[in-house]
């Protein structure tokens, strides 16, 4: 009896007790490798110095789920990691919280976050950016005739390099790499791709070689696609390539030409109930350790001095070191042209 | 749902009541009416949370888009009197008006939401919208208010234009059927004509989706015919064990059995090399991502939906028919096609009705191994859901989807009748 009561006085004092001291609230990212990624070294080690308690969920990208979060009134999701893309435009539609720039801790090195951080993640207000990541090319050594692919133009040289390529059923650098291989320069390609010439030469690039294309709906399916054989090159987040060849020994070169580099960035969802802790949890996840962890992955930190901490092996293989071989993909040209360029894309396919 | 019979019963014992026993036996039926009913509310109240409000509010949301109505009241107020098939954009006063409204939003941070809208009808006005409102949230709304038209197009040169402001008042209606049009690919020109659209997409989409349906029914119907058949006539034993192979895909989950098909029939896959070691092929053959997966897998899972009715159906059907009619003389094809046969088409239409309905708003399976031609108008659909947040566009391609299986299943009522269904 005398325990039962113990145990009574216990529970009471747990349940009174909880919610002063932790806080409970729910994490929302992409899962698979890079989720692990996160778990790992930005919401454990939070986890384990506040005691507060994250839940982490999963999602595919886009601002369905949240828009309608918070347009019920209903938010669920407090922390989420978005891509730029998206970012844009949920934050103009008020879906996201404002996140006081001026509150980032200063870098392990005492740089100030201001100059810390690389322009780009902290250019919208409504978050921090998180990781640098990429959409690049990759072939199969072994599959592959030909010779080695190393240039934009190889993905679109059929006759070279006969084969299947697989690539995300989007009009998403699809558009961009067929006006590159085209010989657009990088500068102009958002210029030009937002004329209507500009999209036809795109759609005619694309046609050149619609014949061997196969497509794909979901990153996973990409470093399958190149292992089963479905096709000998496909377009990848460097991540997925990069955990093939590291884990289980894949024999996958990636191909840096005209990589279309990307943000992911941490930002808190309107109107959440945890707003403090989130926003404590994003300084957390930022700074220049736990933004270091993301080298598992092969996404690159967004802050100078996690490099710090990165094994000086990886640094080569990170999108932060090819970016003058790139071109950052534009969330105000997609915000402006996904939807018509979407369902262009999809009469061109169907066509 | 079963009818109670009260009303027989009652009447027939009518003659012999006296007024009070009328009365009490009145009272008690209501009692069973209202017993009855509270049986059947919680199914009731289930159907409607479930079903019919979600698609009322599909069907409402596909007409009723007051999002623009709600964020530029005054602008539209004044561009009603502005006539948008001239070729002159509003006057500056109506410009100022906006400018003003523009700055408010852009505080409340609702200026992406009028860009969305706007970019819809415009591609490429999302950005010429966002630019402006962050430039015009630093200004005077007193100087907003006598400058605002040449500030704004100061700011982007797009204001001058007159197809913003066109768009801009279009989708200023509140009851629109711009999402309809879309849905069937028309569009409304400048002289409110409707004509066909730019991009054509969704009427492709439509009649791939229905031969992909009417594919996998006919291939069902096919394989599940024999086989109802052989289960219906063999020793119960047989049949009990061929059964559990048949309700065996049922009970594994859909993605397990969809991702077994890739497993199947990608590049290097079972089918492709068993092919290649008989030597039938020598090059494998691209049979994943294909319109020939969709429907090959889709025909698998669906095959239970036309096995299990056509079953139960040809259980009930007695032997002795085909055996009197042997024995008056038929032959055994013309008797089986004459007699046997016309006796399943309740299960076949049950069966056939079920594996259409579901197979025509398929997803999953379309998008994990459709590729590029082996698309549904789910998939397109779950793309302005999810995609482009064109909430609007997919409730009117959800409505039209529906529409057009309601009129099917009228053509159908019409051409067998919907009462000769039974299901066992």
């Amino acid at each position: 009896m005398k325990a039962l009561k113990r145990l009574g006085v216990a529970i009471a004092l747990c349940t009174a007790a909880a919610p002063v001291m932790a806080d409970q609230f729910t994490a929302v990212s992409f899962g698979g490798a890079y989720g692990a990624a996160q778990q790992k070294h930005m919401l454990d080690p939070f986890m384990e110095k506040t005691g507060h308690k994250i839940l982490f969920e999963n999602y595919s990208g886009g601002i369905a789920e949240i828009k309608a979060q918070v347009e019920s009134g209903n938010v669920l999701w407090d922390v989420v990691d978005i891509e730029v893309i998206d970012l844009e435009r949920a934050c103009s539609e008020g879906l996201l919280e404002v996140f006081p720039h001026d509150t980032l801790p200063a870098g392990d090195d005492g740089t100030p976050a201001k100059d810390d951080f690389s322009p780009e993640a902290l250019s919208n207000e409504c978050g921090v950016g998180n990781i640098v990541w990429t959409v690049l090319y990759s072939y199969n050594k072994e599959t592959i005739e030909g010779g080695q692919p190393t240039t934009i133009e190889d993905l679109f040289n059929t006759e070279k390099f006969p084969g299947k390529r697989a690539l995300r059923k989007r009009p998403q650098v699809n558009m961009e790499w067929a006006l590159l291989a085209d010989g657009v320069p990088k500068e102009q390609i958002y210029d030009v791709l937002a004329t209507e010439a500009g999209q036809k030469q795109a759609f005619a690039k694309l046609d050149t070689i619609k014949n061997d294309l196969v497509w794909f709906d979901s990153w996973s399916q990409a470093p399958q696609l190149l292992n089963d054989g479905g096709a000998v090159m496909v377009q990848s987040a460097n991540g997925r390539i990069f955990d093939a060849i590291q884990s289980d020994n894949k024999p996958f070169e990636m191909v840096w030409d005209a990589h279309i580099y990307d943000l992911d960035v941490w930002a808190i969802v309107k109107g959440t109930k945890h707003k403090a802790v989130a926003e404590e949890f994003i300084r957390f996840a930022t700074s220049s350790k736990p933004e270091s962890g993301m080298q598992d992955v092969a996404y690159g930190p967004t802050r100078q001095s996690s490099y710090a901490y990165v094994d000086p092996a990886i640094i080569p293989r990170l999108p932060s070191a090819h970016l003058e071989e790139g071109l950052q993909a534009s969330g105000t040209f997609w915000a402006d042209y996904g939807e018509s360029l979407g369902e262009k894309f999809n009469e061109w396919l169907l066509n | 749902m079963p009818q109670f019979d009260l009303t027989t019963n009652s009447n027939k014992v009518q003659s012999v009541l006296t007024v009070e026993e009328m009365a009490q036996s009145r009272k008690i039926q209501r009692r069973r009416k209202l017993i009855a009913f509270a049986f059947v509310t919680p199914l009731l109240v289930f159907v409607m949370i479930a079903f019919i409000a979600p698609i009322g509010t599909m069907l409402y949301r596909s007409v009723y888009n007051p999002t623009v109505a709600q964020l530029i009241p005054d602008t539209l107020e004044a561009l009603s009197d502005w006539d948008e098939s001239s070729d002159a954009r509003p006057d500056d006063a109506v410009l100022n008006r906006f400018a003003v409204e523009l700055r408010q939003l852009a505080i409340d941070r609702d200026s992406g939401k009028l860009a969305e809208e706007i970019n819809r009808g415009l591609p490429g006005s999302s950005s010429v919208i966002k630019a402006t409102g962050r430039k015009m949230k630093k200004m005077d709304p007193a100087l907003l208010s006598s400058e605002g038209a040449s500030l704004l197009i100061a700011t982007k040169p797009q204001w001058q234009t007159v197809e913003i402001w066109r768009v801009m008042k279009k989708s200023g209606a509140i009851f629109t059927d711009s999402s309809y049009l879309t849905a069937l690919d028309l569009d409304r020109n400048s002289d409110d004509e409707i004509v066909p659209r730019d991009t054509q997409v969704y009427i492709q989409l439509y009649l791939k989706s229905l031969k992909i349906a009417l594919t996998i029914t006919l291939l069902t119907a096919l394989i599940g015919f024999p086989l109802s058949y052989y289960l219906a006539t063999a020793s119960p034993k047989t049949a009990n064990t061929l059964m559990v192979f048949v309700l065996l895909p049922f009970w594994t989950s859909l993605l397990v059995r969809t991702t077994s098909w890739i497993a199947l029939l990608q590049t290097n896959g079972v089918v492709n090399s068993v092919l290649q070691y008989l030597h039938v092929i020598s090059e494998p053959i691209e049979m994943l991502y294909t319109e020939f997966a969709t429907v090959i897998a889709m025909t698998h899972i669906l095959l239970p939906f036309m096995i299990l009715p056509l079953y139960s159906v040809m259980k009930g059907i007695d032997p002795s028919y085909l055996r009197a009619a042997m024995s008056l003389g038929a032959k055994p094809i013309p008797a089986f096609i004459r007699i046997y046969m016309p006796m399943t088409v309740p299960g076949l239409s049950a069966g056939a009705l079920l594996v259409f309905i579901i197979s025509i708003g398929y997803y999953i399976t379309p998008a994990l191994v459709g590729g590029t031609d082996g698309q549904m108008i789910s998939n397109i659909i779950a793309f302005h859901m999810q995609s482009s947040n064109n909430w609007e566009l997919a409730a009117a391609l959800g409505s039209l989807l529906l529409a057009l299986i309601l009129l099917l299943y009228w053509i159908y009522d019409r051409l067998v009748g919907v009462s000769n269904i039974k299901l066992g």
